[in-house]
């Protein structure tokens, strides 16, 4: 185990991955001169502006746009009414067919920011002042925002058509729960919340769309990353897919999972269509945050676990309620990727899980970095830590004990998925030697000794990487969905120059950097030169976009991929022009030469003749220089066994974090003044690329853990809005950060390479939550709820002294 | 509709003159009309900072101003700190070789914020760093590189004998 697949003959040396360089991506945007939805000029835009439901539940009675449209300026005002009947709704990730969702409400709304019309006007101002001069009249109904009472008899229905507020509910068992349960010397349970928050790209969602009725084709610029956009867009527009045309080389300005905006798409692309006029719309903040459903997992946990007095972890039982809010997309299958990491990297032999998701009236949810693995690696983690705290035991010995050992990989977890590699031990030490752990707790101790509340947070997460689809047929026995292919299309032209086409839109990961790095690396040639486009819908290879932190396996794989295509014809051409076979070959840089030394062909000359030269083409060989590449997820193309076992995402990288944290006992606010994160995702492509996303997963993750929350009041209104409520970290609250590099090859791609575009997210929260609780544990307090916010510490010390 | 104001703004060492709404915003006129589009619309509220520009060399929010209050100003956006052939300025650069951004849609408000820092403080501390970044969010980077692009930059005019 561990070595990498020698499939180049490159071993470990490589050239260009894992080397410091600089990304293709940066010197544009550092000028300004990104590219994102908003800078796409389209002479005689029209601009769209929404009309939000003011109730969280209520009939539409009434909706008359005689005033506004009579308003100079406006062009249209788009009602449920119409739109509904128009096209079709948009598709559920479970089997709940009645759920139905579009763009605008008809007859009656859900949440409190739900779309209800839609003002088309000559600028966004003029369209918001036709949206003021929309008149409604709503009668309100009951609504239920708790998602345990949204589960009981009586509870007011989000969908009465669906007869239920549960979307999905099913109650898997994996081994010998109840026995190992009742074997066990000790059993606790714990219960935990994770709020809703999300990711909040700085750039709200946009689309732009124009109609070419001379040739039936639908444009659409989006700030996307969602995969089978352009299917889905056309079939709700009933359109065929190739007459709507998505561009991928719009620069998205952010994302992390939930830029989706599907319902955008489909609502200005119906307008752009309907009008004869290209029509955009870009969100405003308020819309974003309550409108632009891209709520993250919201969250409750029931744990138990079962264990023995030498700190052995046998059994574990997970209830994980997840509200949704009002409508489902692929919202409910969050609670499905954490099957495939449900023990987290412990040898734990037997689970239960029941993931319960359900509806209420709040705004909908979408894909959040980690597709809801960062809640569970939470849960699991603060369970690690209950654990420990109940057998007196050191929280690091308690996970050295369980933590799988590097001998034992590939292992078969008790859920169906089988981990590809790892050595957790190896990382868990560099991470503690890294933080000067000895010094650490003197530091805790000393500022305890001071008065002062102190604690050392641990994790030890996962990072399922490789995104692959499996959750669907899971949650779905009607999706039979078993293919997750990514690809890529290298060309080399008459110049000798490279250029790689990806199929997909990027919004900050620096795939043209990956791209053009696995090329470089197996044609041997500078990857300074080669460049990177986008395709469009129409012109691209399948894709499944960059979720489920697969590109670096995927895009990579498929870059390489369709480069050794290349070589291999860079060979065949050699072969039949040196007049020898193919074994007789060697490929270095570009060149073809005998391996005996005497005659060579250089990289123009083996272009050329591919170009130019048909006549000294190997027999069979189309001419020009260019390969495509697609393939399937490694470990894909299986559906789950009745017990609803599954290989759910192929490769798995590993996240130790050990976090120095301090309280100000007099207001409750916490301060991180220490960070260790140690980091495996296998092979490194772009270190650079790889610590960004590491550096700003733990952001996220101090975000989630200490501040951000959707916070609704009990009649349904978002009470966090703006910016001022939704309280963001800056550069004042992430403190500096020290991660360490540790390398365990996946034996599963073609580099050694694992997924990194969820790292530190999906450790950074339990850490924290662990330090927080370990500074309040002498005190005899603890919070099981995140966002630990310095109101909820003070609560929790305020407590105490109520005791004393 | 409400009548249009004639103004004349300094943009990027250029006079550029427009004829705006009262309630056109600066954002929307160095964007719209001027088709400057590397200063981004974040929030609108003033938190994010991603709208960032330079009103008479200090840092402000152009979403919170209206485009005639800056009438006979001098405005630097994010383009004004490039070369004059358009590729990266030394700040720029520092951002490129510590790989200071990712998604780029914060960058260019980060870039004017750390020009802003630089020119009041040449040896700025790392905490003096995070307290001038701190009206700019980004949700990419966890404002590590970031950090280290300033302090990169900051070497790099001492170097070459700019600022103290």
């Amino acid at each position: 185990m561990g070595s990498v697949p020698d499939l180049l003959g490159l071993g470990a040396a490589f050239r260009y991955i894992g080397k410091k360089r600089r990304t293709k991506e940066d010197p544009r945007f550092v000028t300004g001169r990104g590219r994102y939805v908003a800078d796409v000029a389209l002479p005689g835009l029209k601009h769209v502006a929404i009309l939000a439901s003011p109730h969280a539940s209520a009939l539409i009675k009434r909706l008359d746009t005689r005033k506004a449209l009579a308003l100079p300026g406006v062009h249209y005002v788009l009602t449920g009414e119409e739109f509904c009947a128009a096209t079709d709704p948009l598709p559920v990730g479970v089997d709940a067919p009645l759920v139905k969702r579009w763009a605008l409400a008809r007859g009656r709304v859900r949440y409190a920011g739900e779309w209800v019309a839609a003002v088309v006007a000559d600028s966004r101002a003029l369209a918001e002042d036709a949206v003021e001069a929309l008149e409604t009249e709503y009668a309100p109904i009951d609504c239920v925002i708790d998602p345990e009472q949204a589960l009981l008899p009586g509870a007011p229905l989000v969908h009465p058509e669906h007869g239920s507020n549960v979307l999905y509910r099913r109650k898997f068992v994996w081994g010998a729960v109840e026995e190992d349960f009742a074997r066990a010397e000790h059993r606790l349970s714990v219960k935990l919340r994770w709020a809703r928050s999300a990711t909040v790209p700085i750039e709200t969602f946009g689309v732009a769309a124009q109609w070419h009725a001379g040739t039936g084709l639908l444009d659409v610029w989006a700030s996307i990353q969602m995969p089978k956009f352009p299917d889905q867009t056309a079939r709700a527009l009933r359109l065929p897919g190739n007459a709507v045309r998505v561009h991928f080389d719009v620069d998205v300005g952010g994302s992390y999972g939930v830029k989706r905006g599907i319902k955008h798409a489909v609502l200005v692309g119906y307008l752009a269509k309907k009008l004869g006029m290209p029509v955009r719309l870009i969100e405003d903040r308020l819309e974003n945050m309550r409108g632009g459903d891209m709520h993250g997992p919201d969250r409750s946990f029931d744990v138990q676990a079962a264990f023995d007095a030498d700190g052995t972890v046998h059994s574990l039982k997970i209830r994980a309620l997840d509200d949704v809010g009002a409508y489902a997309g692929r919202s409910p299958l969050q609670l499905g990727k954490p099957v495939g990491a449900i023990v987290g990297p412990y040898r734990i032999g037997s689970v239960e899980y029941e993931p319960i998701s359900v509806l209420t009236h709040k705004t909908a949810q979408e894909a959040v970095r980690g597709f809801g693995q960062s809640p569970t690696n939470y849960a699991i983690e603060s369970t690690m830590d209950a654990v420990a705290r109940h057998l007196g035991m050191d929280r690091i010995e308690l996970r050295r004990k369980n933590l799988i050992r590097r001998e034992q990989f590939p292992y078969l977890i008790p859920s169906g998925t089988t981990y590809d590699s790892g050595d957790y031990h190896t990382v868990l030490d560099k991470a503690l030697a890294a933080a000067d752990y000895p010094r650490l707790l003197q530091q805790r101790d000393q500022a305890r000794k001071g008065g002062r509340l102190a604690g050392i947070g641990i994790s030890t997460c996962l990072e399922p990487s490789g995104g692959n689809s499996s959750f669907e047929p899971l949650f779905n026995p009607k999706n039979e969905t078993t293919t997750w292919m990514d690809s890529c299309l290298v060309r080399v032209d008459l110049s000798g120059a490279i250029t790689g086409v990806m199929n997909t839109s990027t919004s900050g990961q620096g795939h043209e950097t990956l791209v053009a790095t696995c090329i470089a690396e197996v044609l041997e040639r500078d990857p300074a030169g080669i460049r990177v486009v986008h395709a469009d819908s129409l012109t691209a290879l399948p894709s499944n976009s960059p979720v489920g932190s697969r590109m670096a396996i995927m895009l990579g794989g498929a870059a390489a991929g369709a480069a050794k295509k290349i070589r291999a014809a860079l060979m065949a051409i050699g072969a039949k022009n040196l007049g020898c076979p193919v074994e007789e070959l060697e490929y270095r840089e570009g060149w073809v030469r005998r391996k005996s030394g005497e005659r060579a062909l250089s990289w123009d000359q083996l272009v050329e003749i591919a170009h130019r030269k048909f006549h000294l083409l190997p027999d069979g060989m189309e001419p020009g220089l260019q390969a495509k590449f697609v393939w399937e997820v490694p470990t894909g193309g299986r559906l789950p066994t009745p017990d609803g076992r599954i290989q759910m995402y192929p490769c798995f990288s590993f996240e130790a974090h050990v976090v120095l944290a301090e309280i100000d006992p007099a207001t409750g606010q916490p301060r991180l003044l220490r960070y260790t994160c140690g980091h495996d995702c296998g092979t490194m492509i772009n270190p650079d690329i790889v610590h960004g996303m590491t550096y700003g997963g733990i952001a996220h993750g101090i975000g989630a853990a200490l501040y951000e929350k959707f916070a609704f009041s009990d009649n349904g209104q978002l009470a966090s809005q703006t910016f001022m409520d939704y309280l963001m970290p800056s550069a004042v609250e992430v403190p500096a950060v020290n991660i360490v590099d540790h390398c365990t090859p996946s034996p599963l791609t073609e580099f050694g390479q694992k997924g990194s575009g969820e790292a530190g997210y999906l450790g950074a929260p339990a850490a924290i939550a662990s330090a927080i609780n370990d500074a309040l544990a002498p005190l005899g307090a603890a919070v099981h709820e995140l966002p630990m916010t310095a109101p909820a510490i003070w609560r929790q010390i305020q407590k105490t002294k109520r005791r004393s | 509709m409400t009548r249009s104001i004639a103004l004349e703004i300094t943009v990027n060492g250029t006079r550029r003159s427009g004829s705006v709404e009262p309630r056109t915003t600066l954002v929307d006129f160095l964007r719209e009309h001027l088709g400057l589009t590397g200063t981004h619309v974040g929030c609108e509220h003033g938190v994010c900072g991603a709208c960032s520009i330079l009103l008479d060399g200090v840092p402000v929010r152009s979403c919170l101003m209206y485009a005639v209050q800056a009438d006979s100003c001098s405005v630097t956006t994010i383009e004004g700190l490039s070369r004059a052939d358009g590729t990266p300025g030394a700040l720029q650069d520092a951002f490129c070789e510590t790989h200071a951004l990712q998604c780029g849609y914060c960058t260019p408000g980060m870039v004017i914020a750390a020009h802003a820092l630089l020119e009041e403080n040449g040896s700025p501390s790392e905490a003096e760093i995070r307290e001038a970044l701190s009206g700019n969010l980004c949700r990419c980077t966890g404002y590590v590189q970031i950090v280290e692009a300033v302090q990169l930059a900051a070497a790099r005019r001492r170097e070459h004998g700019i600022g103290s």
